[in-house]
């Protein structure tokens, strides 16, 4: 069976499989949402300081709360059904637009995470594979205990204590510099300062993680048989390492990264807070707080779709790197 | 006689605690097949990881010489070393189901080791892969060659150990217990595989084994590993005739007899009693605490190995008296 065949065969089951946990995940959130006390007409009352019971009733029933909780569910159903997302009482325009315009920073946000948390955890786990119980491995194994149980609003607070208020080498906040007009190069380049500390504050938890999975991944394939074949083939240490340790230590690597999709997720809320970054993080939890329980669904049923999306990618990644995925 | 292909001296494999091979000495001729035997923990798998220069790191190499070709493989630098492997002195192992890398198809295991010694790349070495799979007899190989590991039985796995192996016309070939994991009925196509291989391709063959019936088929030569040490060195004619190490006894009347059943009819299979301990800090013969015919002075000094005919050496000085061949025959 070829590698392809594979593939497809894999990316089939998962998006059957995908159709009934989108479902579940929106009723779900709905009545669990339904729990928290208060509604937006509540939070805009109390903002307001002064509002009648009349003004409150007129407010619900302008965006529906008055309505039977599964006379609510049933509009959201078939709001959805027509691809909307609702309307924001707070913001006042559509979900869809709001989440739009944060999506792109919190993607952007995410995927350079993941990828400085991936690529520095790979290198800092090799590095202590080769040193393995020596002065270096000991060191690192420090530094990641650290990275892992440091808070990430703490870490944010002390590098723009350390960079930005000390340094001066980076900005303290915001996605760009307003009014710059920058573009080309310069503007890239830009854009890039103002995410190296977030992205940096929201990596290291992660880069420890990866750090010391793929230490334990590769100490284990190393000891495996198919090593010792290929170090009697006469293949020299770094070939072995890379072709034949890194590429079997990567499978569950790539689970765990996949499972840590949503949970990066969860961390942008609080990265996105301190660095004022817009994006989807900080858009939830004024949500919440406002009790913008339409925005705050829209962002759920994002989040779930992009764990979803997460997980198939990584059973695609899986069925590509282990020809043995295919079989079941 | 011309100068062997391997020569082995006084070779000693020692880890901080334990010394599993002792001054072990033997000599290997182009061509020729080698069986060492013994049980499990005899130090076999470690001489031969020794030979590779594959051993574990905390394992040290004191005292020995292995020549190989005129070379002396302990004095060669990790390149020159990397360079006789899998090209001059190829191995393979005992168990067929996890030695090859589960993520690669075998076409691509077998072209590495093609590209790394011969410089061979892409379609030539492809079609070279497939003459190696239709050389250890994988039907159908222009196919099986995308295949991966688990598609494969544990004998054509086996098959392909050998094919990665015999690649580059290895002139040495270290086969460590190649059957052990196999069915009996894969056991001897294997065995008969290998044999035909060595004769093919003129190389020699270091057999490792617990399984005395293979020793008889396929080797030219025996020895006999106790705790790490040779205890009896013969042709297997003259071994499977006229055992003389205690040691040996023991594991012949363990196993049951050959090209006779016998075995079915009258002689219960013998265990030999107790279970191989480490050497370390033992005087005297390792055998001792085992041995139906040890007396005191065994426990004082290892007896040393004795010529007691051409190409026959055995460490016992009791086991030509008479009388303990004669118990030994009887079963005691």
């Amino acid at each position: 069976m070829s590698t392809l065949t594979r593939v497809g065969r894999t990316f089939r089951r998962t998006a059957i499989q995908a159709v009934p946990t989108v479902f579940g995940i929106v009723i779900l959130n709905f009545f669990l949402l339904q729990l928290a006390p208060g509604d937006a007409a509540d939070v805009m009352a109390g903002e307001a300081g002064s509002a009648t019971v009349e003004t409150m009733a007129a407010l619900r029933q302008r965006f529906g709360l008055d309505n039977p909780l599964l006379v609510q569910l049933f509009n959201y159903l078939y709001n959805l059904a027509h691809f909307s997302l609702g309307f924001s009482p707070r913001y006042g325009m559509p979900v869809a637009d709001l989440i739009g315009q944060r999506l792109p920073g919190t993607l952007l946000l995410m995927a350079v995470a993941l990828a400085v948390a991936i690529v520095l955890g790979l290198a800092l786990g090799s590095l202590m594979t080769v040193f393995a119980g020596r002065l270096p491995d000991r060191m690192l194994s420090v530094i990641s205990l650290l990275f892992y149980s440091i808070p990430g609003f703490w870490i944010g607070l002390m590098l723009i204590v350390l960079f930005s208020v000390k340094l001066g080498w980076l900005p303290s906040g915001g996605s760009g510099t307003i009014g710059s007009n920058l573009t080309g190069l310069a503007g890239l380049w830009d854009k890039a300062r103002y995410m190296i500390l977030p992205a940096l504050s929201l990596a290291l938890f992660y880069v420890a993680i990866y750090a010391r999975l793929t230490r334990a991944a590769m100490l284990e394939v190393q000891s495996q048989d198919y090593v010792r074949t290929a170090a009697a083939k006469g293949l020299p240490p770094a070939i072995i390492t890379i072709r034949h340790v890194l590429r079997n230590a990567l499978i569950p690597i790539t689970t765990m990264a996949g499972m840590h999709v949503g949970g990066m997720l969860g961390g942008a809320v609080v990265v996105e807070t301190v660095y004022s970054w817009p994006g989807l993080g900080r858009l939830a939890f004024e949500a919440v707080m406002g009790r913008d329980f339409t925005v705050l669904l829209g962002i759920l049923l994002l989040s779930s779709l992009l764990v979803i999306v997460a997980n198939a990618t990584v059973d695609l990644l899986h069925a590509w790197l282990d020809p043995r995925v295919g079989v079941r | 006689m011309a100068a062997p292909l391997l020569r082995i001296d006084n070779l000693t494999v020692r880890f901080p605690n334990t010394e599993p091979v002792s001054r072990l000495s033997f000599e290997v001729g182009e061509g020729e097949t080698l069986a060492i035997v013994g049980e499990s923990g005899s130090g076999k798998s470690l001489t031969a990881l020794a030979l590779m220069q594959l051993l574990p790191r905390s394992a040290k190499i004191p005292n020995g010489r292995i020549e190989f070709a005129g070379k002396d493989l302990l004095g060669l630098d990790q390149k020159a070393m990397r360079n006789l492997r899998g090209r001059e002195i190829a191995m393979i192992f005992q168990e067929p189901m996890t030695s090859l890398n589960p993520v690669l198809t075998i076409g691509r295991q077998i072209t590495e080791v093609l590209t790394l010694h011969e410089g061979i790349r892409g379609k030539a070495a492809r079609s070279r892969a497939i003459e190696l799979l239709n050389l250890v007899r994988i039907p159908d190989p222009q196919r099986r060659i995308d295949d991966y590991p688990h598609q494969l039985s544990g004998g054509m796995r086996q098959r392909v150990m050998i094919a990665i192996a015999v690649a580059c016309r290895p002139r040495l070939l270290i086969a460590d217990e190649p059957t052990t994991a196999l069915d009996v009925t894969i056991q001897a196509q294997v065995l008969d595989l290998l044999d035909t291989l060595r004769r093919e391709l003129s190389m020699a063959v270091v057999l490792i084994t617990h399984d005395l019936g293979v020793v008889a088929q396929w080797a030219d030569k025996v020895v006999v590993m106790y705790a790490g040490r040779k205890v009896e060195q013969a042709l297997p004619d003259a071994l499977f005739r006229t055992p003389l190490h205690p040691y040996t006894r023991g594991l012949l009347a363990a196993s049951p007899r050959l090209k006779t059943n016998l075995h079915y009819r009258d002689a219960r299979l013998t265990e030999i009693p107790g279970s191989i301990v480490s050497a370390a800090g033992e005087k005297g013969c390792p055998f001792r605490p085992r041995c139906t015919v040890a007396r005191d002075s065994c426990a004082h000094f290892v007896p040393a190995l004795v010529e007691v005919s051409e190409d026959r050496l055995v460490a016992c000085p009791y086991s030509f008296i008479p009388e303990v061949a004669h118990g030994a025959a009887l079963g005691l």
